[in-house]
């Protein structure tokens, strides 16, 4: 299957400071779900909006090749990419409070993206932003389009703002947390719709979450990040069922799951310690501080990433077995 | 054994302009001593309005509030006393703690408040809090903005036992942390109540974690208790639609339990 999105050698950093993505590769296929996870700063939303080419002025790409259909991200000119996204790449953020413009009808802000990128005048573009909001299974949307964003549920607005992200049928969907906001119940409905407008539409979904639920839920693929790397990657199916570096697997264990064992001492799984400072992480491994298996050679250099039945794996015993 | 705290048909209302919203209704809910109850339930259900009516934060609109066996729904409401014995802890640690103020005055406040043991005493139990829940006591110069989230929840910790209280009511305490922190957190919870023999009154809506960590639940659904029982039992066999639901729409970390 050749990639739709191919990320190569990817480097952002704060601004003559302190590197934030570190030589960071993955690639997405045509239809395909990758989960990228990982906590708090480490590089997960950094990485979608270095994809949409929407940094913060803090930060700077110093490096590498974002190749997207045929064309590098990196570096094609504001406009070429302003007609990118939304057209060719819808984004979901978490937030969609945020998101949404609090002044314009729910119905206006996704009649916008269809006459700005399809050209549609304003009547149609307005009936086709009804249809889209019938679609995400958004009830009397004929009704609904005329409301402001206030006056819709958490999970109603996210339904809004994914019917905006779908409106062109776009290739690619980036997804940033789209559910974390949500209430459970809620979330589910979400990422059931946003599951079969994909295989409707055949896009590709970067799904950007910390929740591993989610991800068992959802993807396809799954990336684990930490500290600005990429450390482990795989089938979700192999990866969960074989993790074979220790912050994967600390992640596992460290989530509520009723239907496992207890740990020896207290109620879950700790991992040590705590996610490193930017600017503060450790030389070589930048798990290694918080690693129960961590030797001194993880000091010498990044591990590389090693072949493992599950993937590949950012640690030098990746390839002996279950990670501890 | 008498309940350390004993809620019964405890109920708030608002008045809007569509009439009455009943924010609690009719709850009854019992807390032993030692012992943690989950309270679960989506956003807008009414479990922090009635935790916050327990401490009395919000006026309740009626029912009765027993804290060992004396009744907290007074028309002078809870002495100084009874508030010692009931502590809170925020989901958002940040917003919780005064930003201008160091962390070691922070965890020393309730104790000045209340006026316990002399100022040197006071430092000396702030140090000694901040050392059980995993903070370093020479940081007691730093300000709050200086700690990452699961080390701010640690302060808001140190800051609740600092009175010694039977029961501490936590709001979401771990949901705005990171999984790794929040089990650290969670573990620290569990151990404090070993050793120190505190009661929980444990607000989440995850309820696979309060599965895990109480020993009791009470699921909240528009403003009324609609089961309580064991943890384990609800979670193997949960009577009410709702908390079937709720259930079944957690993401299992698991493949083999995929639902869509």
């Amino acid at each position: 299957m050749t990639a739709l999105l191919e990320v190569d050698g990817l480097r952002v950093a704060v601004n003559g400071g302190a590197v934030v993505l570190d030589d960071l590769s993955f690639s997405v296929a045509r239809g395909e779900t990758l989960a990228i996870v990982g906590e708090s700063g480490c590089g997960k939303s950094v990485t979608s909006l270095a994809i949409m080419r929407l940094l913060p002025p803090a930060l700077r790409l110093t490096g590498g090749a974002i190749r997207f259909d045929g064309a590098d991200l990196a570096t094609v000119s504001p406009t070429r990419m302003r007609d990118l996204r939304g057209r060719r790449i819808g984004m979901i953020f978490q937030e969609p409070m945020t998101s949404l413009n609090p002044g314009l009808r729910v119905g206006e802000q996704i009649a916008e993206v269809l006459r700005i990128h399809e050209g549609l005048s304003r009547a149609a573009a307005w009936r086709r932003a009804v249809e889209l909001l019938d679609h995400v299974r958004i009830p009397d949307p004929a009704r609904r389009a005329m409301e402001y964003p206030h006056r819709l549920s958490g999970g109603q607005r996210q339904r809004v703002v994914i019917a905006a992200a779908i409106a062109c049928r776009p290739d690619l969907i980036i997804a940033d947390e789209p559910t974390t906001a949500l209430d459970v119940t809620v979330q589910a409905q979400v990422l059931e719709l946003l599951k079969s407008l994909q295989r409707e539409i055949g896009s590709a979904v970067i799904l950007i979450t910390h929740n591993l639920g989610v991800v068992a839920q959802t993807a396809d693929r799954v990336m684990v990040m930490y500290a600005g790397r990429k450390v482990e990657e795989g089938a979700v199916a192999a990866i969960f069922d074989d993790p074979r570096h220790p912050y994967t697997s600390g992640l596992l264990r460290a989530t509520p799951d009723p239907t496992r064992p207890r740990p020896a001492r207290g109620v879950l799984h700790e991992i040590p310690g705590m996610v490193p400072r930017l600017g503060a992480r450790a030389s070589g491994c930048a798990f290694r501080p918080r690693c129960a298996r961590a030797v001194p050679r993880c000091a010498e250099g990044v591990p590389p990433l090693l072949a493992t039945n599950s993937g590949l794996a950012a640690c030098l015993f990746a390839q002996e077995g279950a990670a501890a | 054994m008498t309940p350390l705290l004993s809620v019964r048909d405890l109920s708030c209302r608002y008045e809007t302009r569509d009439g009455p919203l009943w924010a609690v209704r009719d709850v009854d809910l019992d807390v032993m001593p030692g012992e943690t109850v989950g309270l679960v339930g989506e956003s807008g259900c009414g479990k922090s309005t009635l935790a916050r009516c327990i401490v009395g934060l919000t006026p309740a609109s009626g029912g009765s509030i027993r804290l060992d066996g004396e009744e907290l729904l007074t028309r002078r409401g809870p002495s100084l006393a009874q508030r010692r014995q009931m502590q809170f802890v925020f989901q958002d640690p940040f917003a919780s703690l005064n930003p201008r103020r160091r962390v070691e005055a922070l965890i020393r406040e309730p104790l000045d408040v209340h006026r316990i043991g002399t100022p040197a005493e006071r430092t000396r139990r702030a140090r000694e809090l901040m050392e059980r829940v995993g903070l370093h006591p020479d940081w007691g110069r730093r300000f709050p903005h200086e700690f990452s989230g699961g080390q701010r929840q640690r302060i808001g910790i140190a800051r609740a036992l600092a009175l010694s209280p039977r029961l501490i009511i936590c709001d979401e305490p771990v949901s705005a942390l990171d999984v790794s922190v929040q089990a650290q957190v969670v573990n620290l919870l569990d151990a404090l109540q070993r050793e120190l023999g505190v009661a929980y009154l444990f607000i989440s809506h995850d309820l696979a974690l309060v599965e895990i960590f109480a020993q009791r639940v009470a699921v909240m659904y528009q403003g009324r208790i609609v089961e309580q029982g064991s943890s384990a039992e609800i979670w193997r066999n949960p009577s009410h639609p709702f908390t079937r639901t709720l259930i079944e729409a957690i993401p299992i970390p698991r493949v083999d339990q995929r639902s869509f």
